[in-house]
């Protein structure tokens, strides 16, 4: 047997019938509230503060050392619920690159942002920390097209973000030093 | 057109068509929504009047049907979290939790203590946030604007509260199968605690302005009267079914995220009309107030997603990054999906519109069978039919404002 309240209510008293306590105090209450401080904001002059971790618009990030991190996986394509993902895979060809011949990068990528929930999703299953969700929140365009963003728009949008890991870094210095054992 | 049925209340109209024939006056077919400010959504009233009262009415839903049970079915078991956001659009975040933990129930999964106890303080911030906007649109609909303004303020901080632990301040999509999607941020619960200090005058506040307010109560009482066997038997939950003096709370019932632990009382009401519907509301805030006190009080520490399920939960972050193991577990867990044993299951749990049921149908693998979504709002709709004929025009808006339903997960 659940631990039960009954919600009691009482007959209204001759004062409460006539209205008169419930102007005076709905007068009240717009007084005090004239004094006190607004709860709006004048967006956009003045922007809400966004809280770390936000979901807003998903970007393509560089590592430091400008290298582009997505290597096409195609693991975000696979889990975005609504779709927006294509990626077209296809291998460094950039000879200066460090990782030309051994790894991938993508051809295209692009994000409907039409289509996108701002889920996280892409951002949670990256295994390369390629791809995050950053604080921009009010996107725009005229055309259905341009809000197909692609690769080059969503490298900028991204920018760069701190590594930990350097992960590419690392695993060339250990196939070098194995190398050098052998 | 059917024959009319016949209503017989008090009022002079009616008792003057009884008295002569010759008075009766033709009904009128009225058609409300699906897009009317008092529908809340997208909810369509065909009604027969007689004059100013209702005769007959019915209601059609389905113009938000999205088809989520079917779209389940072609989806991993995490990827369809962000679609429960869409089901009860005012407390995605107790979607959130029924869903996954209709999908542990599935595969025998206990989750930690800590992980319990965000999704209980989820569920009931949800519940404050949800009951809230109730309270508020409902002394809207009855003409007090005023409220409205208060706790809509009341509930901009909260989705502050929930922008800081989600990422997003509606589509939450906050818990994951065996777990929630991060751990809560620094300071986090300290803040939760500081809005259930700042709900509690707000509350006192809307008291002040509705609750004696004779305006009001002279629109909701004994408008919209629910008996305890007539809620039962159209299968109405929550607040409603409460409200007609039913104490059924699944939380009390049929205790799940260790509610049994925690010490709160199910308000029930005397009438079942509208007036107790908003009683109701009101009483449940303080609550749930009560409830994540507590939970503060007894804040576990520990992990924040079941360790032992590799299957089901991804590994962390800097491991996918650094360990082969990891890397191939993750990829396995998103492209096969959280693998699950073969089986059925229903689970439900009690949301701020009543209980939202799920039942998994299950065949192994990461992806369900079939799956059925059982929304509160669509049984508590179905009293409409019964419920209206009798009433006048202008009690619609405070009958369908007390009902606080959900038009997302009615349609699903």
């Amino acid at each position: 047997m659940a631990k039960t309240k009954v919600l009691e209510r009482k007959p209204l008293t001759f004062s409460e019938k006539t209205y008169i306590p419930q102007i005076a105090s709905g007068l009240a209450a717009t007084f005090v509230n004239m004094f006190k401080k607004s709860v709006t904001l004048e967006y956009p002059e003045v922007r809400p503060v966004i809280p770390e971790n936000y979901r807003g618009v998903p970007t393509l990030v560089k590592d430091p050392k400008g290298r582009v991190k997505c290597v096409s996986c195609q693991l975000c394509e696979f889990v975005c619920p609504p779709k927006a993902i294509r990626i077209k895979p296809s291998e460094i060809v950039d000879e200066e690159s460090d990782r030309a011949h051994i790894e991938k990068e993508p051809a295209a990528f692009d994000i409907n942002m039409l289509r996108c929930i701002y889920c996280g999703l892409c951002q949670e299953v990256c295994p390369e920390e390629a791809i995050f969700l950053q604080d921009s929140f009010s996107l725009s365009g005229y055309t259905r097209e341009e809000m197909v963003f692609g690769k080059e728009k969503l490298l900028k949008l991204g920018g760069t973000l701190p590594d930990n890991h350097f992960k590419w870094d690392k695993k060339k210095s250990a196939e070098e030093n194995t190398e050098k054992d052998h | 057109m059917g024959e009319v049925k016949e209503v017989s209340v008090g009022d002079i109209g009616s008792r003057a068509a009884e008295a002569d024939p010759e008075f009766k006056a033709e009904t009128m077919a009225l058609n409300v929504g699906p897009s009317h400010p008092s529908t809340h959504g997208v909810l369509r009233l065909m009604m027969q009047l007689d004059g100013d009262l209702i005769k007959e009415c019915e209601p059609v839903i389905g113009y938000l049907h999205r088809g989520d049970e079917k779209i389940a079915e072609n989806m991993t078991y995490n990827q369809f979290i962000p679609y429960t956001d869409r089901l009860d659009y005012l407390a995605p975040l107790s979607n959130n939790v029924a869903y996954a933990m209709a999908v542990e129930k599935l595969a025998n999964l206990e989750v930690p203590d800590r992980c319990q106890a965000i999704r209980v303080i989820c569920c009931e911030l949800a519940r404050i946030s949800s009951h809230l906007l109730g309270v508020g649109v409902y002394g809207m609909d009855a003409g007090s604007w005023t409220v409205f303004m208060y706790t809509f303020t009341e509930r901009e901080k909260l989705y502050t509260l929930f922008e800081e632990l989600t990422g997003a301040r509606f589509t939450t999509s906050y818990t994951r199968i065996g777990g929630v999607a991060r751990d809560i941020p620094d300071g986090w619960l300290g803040r939760v605690d500081t809005f259930c200090k700042g709900v509690l005058p707000i509350l006192n506040q809307v008291d002040k302005m509705l609750t004696r307010n004779r305006i009001f109560m002279d629109r909701t009482v004994g408008i919209g009267v629910i008996s305890k066997e007539k809620a039962l038997s159209y299968g109405m939950t929550g607040p409603n079914l409460r409200a007609a003096g039913v104490d059924l709370d699944l939380r009390k019932d049929k205790p799940y995220l260790g509610y049994e632990n925690y010490d709160f009382e199910v308000p029930i009401g005397l009438n079942g009309d509208c007036y107790d519907r908003y009683l109701m509301r009101a009483e449940e805030i303080k609550q749930s107030v009560g409830i994540i006190r507590q939970v503060i009080g007894s804040f576990p520490e520990g992990p924040y997603y079941a360790e032992d399920a590799k299957k089901i939960f991804a590994p962390p972050k800097d491991k996918i990054l650094t360990s082969m193991e990891e890397l191939i577990q993750n990829f396995m867990l998103v492209t096969e999906g959280p693998q699950m044993p073969k089986g059925e299951v229903y689970f439900e749990a009690e949301n701020p519109k009543g209980s939202l049921g799920f039942y998994v149908v299950s065949k192994g693998g990461g992806v369900p069978y079939r799956m059925k979504i059982r929304g509160p709002s669509f049984c508590n709709l179905s009293i409409l039919s019964e419920l209206l004929p009798g009433h006048f025009l202008t009690d619609i808006t405070v009958i369908l404002g007390s009902l606080d339903f959900v038009m997302g997960e009615c349609d699903r």
